[in-house]
Formats: structure tokens, sequence, C-alpha cells
């Protein structure tokens, strides 16, 4: 008996191994992908100096620069001593919805910005224990929470000239004294009667507030606006769908393949009136080069999900923008995704470089790991790709075209209806969803959380209902090949290769923090504060916080001269909220397929609210 | 084939058929229902000092448990997108609907309630959008999702590529509240 119980275990261990093997070849012919250049160069991709100042220490918006680095220059936390980072001190928001916000620091203050209802916590950090200046509480509607499609989150504010900006769940954006935490100005900008919600990180700049709204599930038609920071009034707002003077497309606009090229695409690339509820609303991240004096996001994808309603390529959603931000005119468009089948919304970071081309010449670039599975270097004076290659396991593409830039589908992942195709991967939170990378200066690397689910899709027809959702599909997600749910991924943008790569079991949905002293910090879905070597990926150091961690982690100089480190803890959001909303893991189908993939988390995780702060001890 | 097993088959079809009567049973005639779905069903569960949950609302009797009432409460269910928010049960920008917990009651009467009255942490109402017949329909095919109703008049299949079991195999969840459960 026991004899046979090895036999079959030595059995199982060799397939095991095989399989690991197997899956392990996958991924490097995979990796090698679509590379153009195969060449290695020995200098570093450095981030875009106009759009990242020296750093004083402070932390005011969320990307910590103009060029989304997420790389604090503090140096005091190294791999020798991070090994002895204890709490200094935590602060509790009062929520259990998904925390997603990062804390902001200027002048030793700490700004703690909580998911709905969204209040603001001013915390003396020259004081023990930091006790709270002030509270906001702006009181956005309750029923917002219902037209919400991943959790009532906030992704954080932006501090400009003693102000910060924020938005509510309920559509509001609001300027706020930081001395004092008086609301300035509070400007309504959208309407949960049709489904709009607003959960991301407004972008100040040039006198102007970059606002955009949320809703790509609930049939909204999608924009960015820009307030006038003083006053909170609309200067001007760009459509992501609908006739070229929507869209603020005219003279000045360039599009570097022909696929966006031409006429009122906003209108004739929809079946008759869909663009009108056809989503592609901006709720990622928003980057600004203030030599250009451009402004850089993604769009949201097409609804319904059900992509047979919608023939066409869906301009323009699930695309990058360039804009002029006096204006809002239009540069470029790319569109990564035409036509989207998957839920790739294209709204995630870019991150703006100094890119060295394989011929030495240093090209302003764009760099930004997309939803749909690749990895894009562009010029971003022209949106023209540099090079493109996967940094996840991709079976629902075969690929792009570098002559036309165009997506190349896989015809056989193509849902229909009566139909349900298996095995899709990405599935439809991509390759990574909206937790946006780290990118260090060091060592030249780009460090990316994301990833590894695919999923069985089935689609139906989707009835418009505004205020109520606007999708079309049955989804069920499952880890992707190998079984770990989360990657991540220090990526070399200009030898285009992954250097190294910690799997994850868990879903990775917190964002990346690099420092100048060579670390590399992120969270974990059960609540693990992690610190790795940013050269080797070696785990040096984790702290097990009281919730999930899908919050973004900073770091600054506190009052006493200390490198301080900060990350939120609190489980939700659309991967986690089979936990904050407490749904049932027995339906597959729920939270648009996601519950299945975390069927566990609740075994994992509890809900919870809390900033931890981390320092090296006195 | 045996006489026997013949016989037997026999009586098992009819009492099959007599079920399926029951289950089944449609209201085609008599006066028409009121157009104001349950004032009297109060989703609270505490009365100062004594007092108990009014007894369930009479129209329920139509509706709970009729195979018919449920069926057409399950097209319904995609084609509202109630689907969209709380999917096949389990829940998503809406709460879970299989799990036996309730905040506003899990009578059929006080379900109809919330759906048209609406919930304040987002749930729309939808008086106004949907007969009340609909409401009840809706209702009864609720209370299916916890396994609350008979198996023989549930449906077996769902209308779409849902991945989730047959609801003929729904256990019955303990409604919590569990006194909101007077029927």
């Amino acid at each position: 008996m026991r004899r046979s119980i090895i036999v079959v275990a030595s059995i199982a261990a060799m397939l095991a191994v095989a399989l690991l093997f197997w899956a392990l070849t996958q991924k490097r012919e995979s990796d090698l992908g679509t590379s153009q250049f195969g060449g290695m160069s020995s200098s570093k991709a450095a981030p875009a100096r106009a759009a990242s100042p020296r750093d004083d220490g402070n932390w005011t918006m969320p990307g910590k620069d103009y060029a989304s680095t997420r790389f604090s220059a503090l140096s005091q936390v190294t791999p020798r001593n991070v090994g002895k980072l204890q709490v200094a001190f935590t602060f509790s928001t009062g929520t259990t919805e998904g925390f997603e916000a990062p804390p902001l620091v200027v002048d030793n203050t700490m700004y703690v910005i909580a998911p709905w209802p969204n209040n603001v916590f001013a915390l003396d950090l020259t004081k023990p224990g930091a006790p709270a200046k002030w509270v906001y509480e702006p009181k956005p509607a309750a029923a917002a929470k219902g037209v919400a499609c991943c959790g009532p989150v906030n992704r954080g504010a932006f501090y400009s000239d003693g102000r910060l900006y924020m938005n509510l769940l309920d559509n509001h954006t609001v300027a706020i004294d930081a001395a004092t935490g008086k609301e300035l100005w509070r400007t309504k900008l959208g309407d949960i009667q049709q489904g709009q919600t607003m959960t991301m990180a407004p972008l100040v700049a040039e006198g102007k507030v970059l606002v955009g709204n949320s809703g790509g599930e609930m049939g909204v038609r999608g924009w960015l606006t820009a307030l006038d920071a003083a006053t909170g009034r609309i200067a001007w707002r760009a459509y992501s769908t609908g006739p070229d003077k929507d869209a603020l497309i005219g003279t000045n606009y360039r599009a570097p393949y022909p696929q966006d090229q031409g006429k009122d695409l906003g209108v004739k690339s929809w079946g008759p009136e869909q663009w009108k509820i056809g989503g592609g609303p901006v709720w990622g991240w928003i980057s600004y080069d203030p030599e250009l004096k451009l402004i850089y996001y993604g769009t949201g994808n097409p609804g319904p999900w059900n992509a047979e309603q919608r023939p066409g390529d869906n301009k323009w959603t699930a695309g990058i923008f360039a804009r002029d931000i006096a204006t809002g005119q239009a540069r470029w468009f790319y569109q990564s995704t035409p036509h989207d089948l998957f839920d790739h919304d294209d709204i995630n970071e870019s991150i703006l470089v100094d890119w060295p081309a394989p011929n030495g010449q240093r090209i302003p670039a764009l760099i930004r790991p997309s939803r749909n599975g690749y990895f894009y270097v562009h010029d971003r004076r022209t949106g023209r790709i540099l090079a493109v290659d996967p940094y996840g396991y991709i079976n629902a593409y075969k690929g792009v075209d570098l002559k036309t830039g165009r997506l190349i589908p896989a015809p056989e992942k193509e849902p229909k209806e009566g139909r349900a195709v298996r095995n899709i991967c990405p599935g439809p939170p991509g390759a990574k969803d909206w937790n946006p990378s780290a990118f260090s200066p060091v060592t030249g690397l780009i460090y990316i959380p994301h990833l590894n689910i695919c999923m069985d899709m089935g689609v139906k027809n989707a009835n418009y209902i505004p205020g109520t959702p606007f999708v079309g599909a049955d989804v069920k997600m499952y880890a992707g090949p190998g079984g770990n749910r989360g990657v991540f991924t220090a990526w070399d943008p200009v030898a285009r290769r992954k250097v190294f790569e910690i799997k994850e079991d868990l879903p990775l949905w917190s964002p990346a923090l690099a420092t100048g002293g060579g670390l590399v910090f992120y969270g974990t879905m059960d609540g693990w504060f992690k610190a790795i070597d940013a050269r080797s990926g070696k785990l040096l150091w984790q702290f097990r916080t009281g919730s999930g961690i899908i919050g973004q982690p900073i770091s600054y100089r506190g009052p006493d001269g200390r490198q301080y480190i900060a990350v939120p803890s609190g489980i939700g959001g659309w991967a986690g909220s089979i936990v904050s909303a407490d749904l049932d893991p027995r339906d597959p189908t729920a939270a648009l397929g996601f519950v299945n993939a975390v069927k566990d988390l609740k075994k994992r995780t509890t809900k919870g609210g809390m900033v931890y702060v981390f320092a090296l001890p006195q | 084939m045996s006489s026997r097993f013949r016989s037997s088959a026999l009586a098992l079809a009819l009492v099959a058929a007599l079920c399926g009567c029951d289950r089944e049973e449609r209201q085609t005639r008599g006066k028409p229902l009121g157009e104001t779905v349950p004032a009297s069903a109060s989703p609270d569960t505490v009365f100062p000092g004594t007092g108990k949950l009014p007894p369930l609302d009479p129209r329920a009797a139509a509706y709970e448990g009729n195979a018919a009432a449920i069926s057409e409460g399950q097209r319904l269910y995609n084609w509202m997108n109630c689907s969209g928010c709380h999917f096949h049960g389990g829940g998503g920008m809406g709460v879970a609907l299989m799990d036996g917990k309730w905040r506003y009651g899990g009578r059929i009467d006080q379900i109809a309630a919330s759906i048209v009255e609406g919930r304040p942490n987002g749930m729309p109402a939808w008086r106004g959008k949907l007969t009340e017949q609909q409401v009840w329909q809706l209702a009864a095919y609720v209370r299916t999702l916890s396994g609350q109703v008979r198996k023989d008049a549930v449906s077996a299949r769902a209308d779409e590529l849902s991945n989730t079991p047959p609801q003929t195999q729904t256990k019955r969840e303990p409604l919590s509240p569990s006194d909101s459960d007077q029927q």
C-alpha cells in the first residue's frame, strides 16, 4: 500500500516537473513574440527630465511626478537594513471598501483619502502619533455605490499650490484648502442616473484640473474634462466617442497609423447611434510632458462587452490619446485594441522616459504595460510604436503588426452569441489592470504588478437601461498557465525582456513603489506588504497588514529627516469585492466573473481600511 | 415490458402531471390585482415592546413557488439587467441573493417591496418601470436563488451560458434574520 503511494507520488512529481518545464519553455517562446530589435543596449531608459524634478521628500500626486515614475529618490532604507523596518504609526479611515488611494505627504502633513464616503484626513506628522488636523466630509450620495462597477473606490487626490483636488464617487470634483480642510469649490460633472461615477485621481498642471468618468460597464459615454483650477469652471471636455468636434479632433491631429485616420471615426466606426452609449470612460492615469505641453491618457473599454452588438472599430475607445493641455485638442491617438472583445480597457499608466533606440539616439518615449498583454514603447511626439512585446501570457491576440500598428486578433477566441469560448487569455482584467507600475532610474527597469488570469466567456444580448449595467456577457475567470494568479515582473524596456519575475498566488491589485535605496515595494491581496531587491527580486522583508492590500505605497521624508514608507491596507475593488461586498463564491459569474478566480479570498483576508507607516528604528 | 412496470410508470406520470398542474397554476380570471405593491411588507423585525411582522401579503400566493411566475421572473431578471448587478445570485455591484442574508427581508412581499421602492445603497427603485405582476414574478424568481422554493417549480436550466449549476441543485439557505421568514 505504502509503496503504491510512493509510486503514485513520484509519478505525480515527475509530471509536475515536466509540466513546469513545458510552462517555462512556453513562456520563453511567447516572450520572443513580436520582437523587432534583437540587440541589447547597455544604456538605460531615464525619466523625462522636465517631468521628474529633484525629489524634495514630499509625495504630492499619485504618480509621484508628471512622468508617473512612482519612484522616490530617498535612500536611507536599503537592501542591507530593510529587514529592520518597523511600524511607526497607523491610521484607520473607518471604511471597509477597497482602499486604493495613496496618502499624499506635503510639508509634514499627510493627507489620507478614503474610499466612499471620500473623507479626507490631514495628519500632523510633527506630533507623536500623527493626530488629525482636520477632517473633510464631502457626503457623496450613497446611491452612487449602486452604479460603481467595481467597488466605490477612489484612486487618489492631487496636491497643487496649497490645495487638494479630488473626485467624489457621485461625479463631483472638489478643491480643498490644504491648510484648513475647507471646500473651495465643487463642480458637478456627471450623473449617476446615467450610470456615471468618478473614481480616478485628477492631474493638475498649467492651471487645469484634468478629470475623467467611470462607467464602461454602464453604457456611459466617456470623457476627459479640464476644469479651471482657480474656479472649478469647465474649460474643455473631450469625449471618447462621437463626432470630431466632440472628441476635440481638429487640424493639429496626426494619427501615426491609418486605422486612426479619417473624419468622424467616433461616429462611423459604430453601428447607428451606438457611440452615444459606447463607453470609453477615462478612469485611469494621466501623464504630462511640460516641454511638449501634452497630456497622455488611455480610454476605457467600449460597451457593451458583447461586441456583436457594436460592429466596427469603436473609436476612440481602448486606445491612447495625446492632447494639448491648454485647448484639449488631440495631437495623436493610437487604438491598442480596436473593436475590443474582452473588456481590455486601455487606461493603464503611461510612463514618460527618454528611451535609447538601438541606433543610440535618445527618443522622448512613453512606455506602458497595456491591459491587452503587450508592453508598448511609443515615440510620445508622434505616437509611433518603437517596440512592442508581450509581458504576460496571451492567446487572445497574435501580436501587433508594426507596419499598420494594428493588433492581430485570434478569430478562434472571438465570442459569438450562443457559443461559449473557453480559455481566453488574458481575461477581462487583462494581463494588468489599473494598478500602476513603478520605474526606477537606478536600475532602468519598470516594475509591473500584474495578473495571470484567463476566462471562459459567453455573450448575450445586453439591454440598455440608463443607470443599470450594459454588459451582455457571462464570464468565469481562473488562473492562467502555471496556476499563479498574480505576477510581479521587472521589465527592461530597452533590452525588451523580463529581468526577473515573482509568481504570486493571488492576483496582484496593488501598485508598486521603487526607491533610491534600490528597493521595490508592493502588497498582496492577503495583506502582505513586501520589499524586494530592485536588481534581483529577492524578498528582503515583509509585514502582514490587517486587510488585503490593493492600495498604493509611497515614501516620504518625515519632519525628523527619516525616510518613511506608507501603504494603505483595505481589500476591495473588482478583484477584492468578494470580501468587501460579501459576494458568494458559489456563483462563478459573480462580479463579472472575477469571483471564480478568487474563491479562496474570504478565507485569506477580511475587510479593513488602515494606513500603515513604516520606518527604520531611531 | 412487464405490465407491472407499465402501470407503475403510468402512476408516476400521473403524479408528475398532477404536481405539474399545481406548480403551474395560473390565474386567468377573477378581479384584477391592485397596482400597489406591498405597503405592509416592512423590512424590519423589531417592534418596540411587542408586535410582529404583518402576515404575508395575500397576493403572494399567486406567485410564490409558481413555475410560470418563476420562469417569467427568470426572463425578466436578465432583461431588466438584474443579472448585471446580482449576477446569478453571487452578487457584484448588487448584493448576493443566494446566501440567505437579507438586509430588507427575504419574504416574497419584502423582496417585491425592495424592487419597487429601491434601497438606499444603490438598488434602483423600479416603481413605474415594471408592472406589479412583473415585480411579483421577479420576487418569486429571486427566492429560488437561495433555494427557498420547491424544486419542481424551478427551471433546471439557465437561459444563458452562465456556468452556474442548475437551480434544481440549489440548497435551501436558512433565511437570516430568521424571524423574517414567517410565512
